[in-house]
């Protein structure tokens, strides 16, 4: 798992079968709280299988307008397809599972 | 005096220009300055190109770049959209003058798990603000949120919070919002963020004619008017129509104009129209109304006054042609810039677009007179109550300008009041033309209904056009009855025969007063004499008697000194 703030998000080194991106503007609480509890979801289901990198909109701006990010914390899911995007605090694990497809995959997997 | 002003400044709301046409004379002077202004209004009423012009006018005429923060239409949409007003948003953007983000927000493509907030907005708008230092900020429609997110306590918060921070940056921001349902102006409320000017603009189609107006519903700490006013939306921008009506505050001139017509000038105290005033020239069809406007602007021309002639029924050639034939050469005019003839078909355009055109040409004309013919032409344009309000501003306009206009008014009735528009009052001066038939003939009259600021003639005159020019002549009012055209020829012609038999009949008659005269004071001077005699004769006699009486005591004395009588007795007789 790594944390990275780069535009251009190269990161591609570590193949994950799951790569999550977390949109935050600084460590806010409410953006500590949103990664403690999808680090915890992860860790749970996806093992080592998932890295989340955390993208600090502060550092730079543009990435905003670029992804159109709204609403504080977003979640986009880049891989495996099909990308989804979330938004909040993450406080309800079923949610964030049923809307990545964690459920599903881990079913299809078993 | 310093702190006066200290004062002043700081009681003062400052405002900002918008460089919009219209809007910065009815706010008194623009949008309040650092502040949130809401525009709401239904789709399609003119939210987003008043937005885009505020930035536009801001950057280019203030040096206040700007951000336009779209939620609806994409970047190209909007440069597209605006450029047929003249616009070049991709250079604005290029200099740094003006930066565009399109938000999109998806709510299908979007879960919602927990609490958030809208710090991307934010994070978004700072950046575009800082990146070319802006100074204004249109957020259009920022309602959308609602549609792509479901939390509406966190929207509700988060936007509370964003005007708080606009507020705080001090930019002066544009909010648009769409007309909500009944209890609230925008659909979602958002009236209740923004409390320091909030702006209606509509858009209403009568007569298959659409109509923006722009209303300031509030305006916290400044005057505003609450009137309605009609704007438009052409190659130029966003014009709306001007304020007039507001302030009744003309120079007042007593300088005056002669009419053209001799005879007029001296129903009008000898001098003619007040300048800057307007006229109103009513009557129905074939009366002189076109005729009376020829002479009206020829007298112009000869003093080398400017004249605009906005022709609505005839072209300028046919004007021309037609006055030539009553003895009024325009031409010479034309050809010396002194006139300009405006010719248009009504039913080109809308009320509005030709109230605009009329003062876009009088500000590139800069006429002192203005002929308006027919002013009722714009009565199939709108319903009389639109075509009223219109008048009214021309007329508004017209005196703001000191402009001495005469528009003419078809009557459809032949009653005298009966001015086509209604709208008589709004005029200085009102001359109406009428045809009377009689005897087989038409023959036209004038009178001066009502001259502000004058002593106008109440006379009714008969008015007549020859290739001599126009006329004014007296009615031929016996008490029989009053006589125009052939009528009071052959009634004047009969009349001065009986005169001459009349005049005869007295002469003689004169003759025999003076003989009965001669003949009384023949009589009155023998009466004197013979009653002179008599006076003479009585005092005559009368001094005959004293005479005698005196004769008679005397020779009484004489009798008794004779008779030796007693001294003593007869003084004591005495």
């Amino acid at each position: 798992m790594s944390t990275k703030a780069d535009p251009d998000y190269g990161d591609t080194g570590s193949i994950k079968e799951w790569n999550l991106r977390l949109f935050i503007t600084d460590w806010t609480p409410r953006c500590v709280v949103a990664y403690k509890n999808l680090n915890r979801i992860c860790s749970k289901h996806l093992k080592d299988m998932c890295q989340i990198e955390v993208v600090d909109l502060l550092e730079n701006p543009e990435i905003a307008r670029r992804e159109q990010i709204v609403a504080i914390p977003t979640l986009m899911k880049m891989s495996p397809k099909p990308e989804r995007i979330m938004i909040g605090d993450f406080t309800d694990e079923e949610r964030v599972l049923k809307t990545l497809g964690i459920e599903r995959h881990r079913k299809r997997t078993r | 005096m310093s702190n006066t002003r200290k004062l002043a400044t700081l009681t003062v709301l400052e405002k900002v220009p918008t460089g919009i046409q219209g809007l910065d004379e009815i706010t008194g002077g623009g949008l309040p300055k650092g502040r949130p202004t809401l525009i709401y209004g239904s789709a399609g009423s003119g939210k987003t190109l008043l937005g885009m012009e505020f930035l536009v006018r801001g950057s280019t005429q203030f040096n206040e770049p700007g951000v336009f923060m779209s939620f609806e239409e994409t970047e190209k949409e909007l440069t597209t959209n605006v450029s047929s007003l003249g616009f070049d948003l991709n250079s604005l953007i290029a200099s740094d003058k003006l930066a565009i983000d399109h938000v999109v927000i998806e709510r299908s493509e979007i879960e919602e798990t927990g609490e958030y907030d809208l710090e991307g907005l934010f994070v978004r708008l700072a950046a575009a603000i800082d990146s070319i230092k802006a100074k204004r900020v249109v957020l259009d429609t920022i309602e959308v949120l609602y549609s792509g997110l479901s939390n509406t306590g966190i929207i509700r918060a988060e936007l509370r919070r964003l005007f708080r921070w606009l507020k705080d940056k001090g930019v002066t921001t544009i909010v648009t919002g769409e007309r909500g349902g009944e209890t609230m102006l925008t659909r979602h409320g958002l009236e209740e963020y923004v409390s320091d000017c909030v702006i209606f603009l509509d858009n209403r189609v009568t007569l298959e004619q659409s109509t923006r107006r722009l209303r300031i519903i509030k305006y916290r700490g400044s005057a505003h008017s609450t009137n309605e006013f009609p704007f438009i939306i052409d190659e130029n921008g966003l014009s709306i129509l001007p304020i007039t009506s507001v302030k009744l505050e003309y120079p007042a001139s007593t300088e005056r104009l002669l009419t053209g017509v001799k005879r007029l000038d001296e129903m009008l105290e000898g001098k003619g129209y007040l300048k800057g005033s307007s006229i109103l020239v009513s009557g129905m069809v074939g009366t002189g109304k076109t005729s009376l406007a020829a002479n009206f602007v020829d007298a112009g021309c000869r003093r080398g006054q400017r004249c605009l002639y906005f022709a609505f029924e005839e072209s300028a050639r046919q004007i021309i042609r037609n006055m030539r034939s009553i003895g009024i050469n325009l031409e010479p005019w034309t050809k010396k810039g002194l006139l300009q003839f405006d010719a248009a078909r009504v039913s080109e355009m809308g009320l509005e677009k030709h109230l605009l055109s009329v003062q876009r040409t009088i500000n590139k004309f800069k006429p002192e007179l203005v002929v308006v013919d027919a002013i009722t032409d714009f009565n199939n344009l709108d319903s009389l109550q639109e075509v009223r309000q219109m008048v009214l501003r021309l007329i508004d306009f017209f005196k703001i300008k000191d402009i001495t206009a005469m528009c003419t008014s078809m009557s459809s009735r032949t009653g005298l009041e009966d001015t086509g528009v209604g709208l008589s009052s709004a005029f200085d001066t009102w001359i109406h033309l009428t045809n009377v038939q009689d005897n087989l003939e038409r023959n036209r009259t004038l009178v001066v209904v009502k001259s502000r600021g004058m002593a106008h003639s109440n006379q009714v005159r008969e008015f007549v056009m020859s290739s001599k020019g126009v006329e004014l002549l007296d009615i031929y009012a016996t008490p029989a009855g009053a006589f125009m055209g052939t009528a009071r020829l052959a009634q004047k012609a009969a009349d001065e025969a009986a005169e001459i038999i009349r005049h005869e009949g007295m002469t003689s008659r004169e003759r025999q007063i003076t003989e009965k005269r001669r003949a009384l004071e023949a009589r009155i001077n023998a009466m004197t004499a013979e009653f002179e005699a008599d006076v003479k004769e009585t005092e005559m006699v009368l001094g005959q008697e004293k005479a005698r009486d005196r004769i008679l005591a005397a020779s009484r004395k004489a009798l008794s000194n004779h008779r030796k009588a007693d001294v003593t007795a007869d003084k004591r007789n005495k």
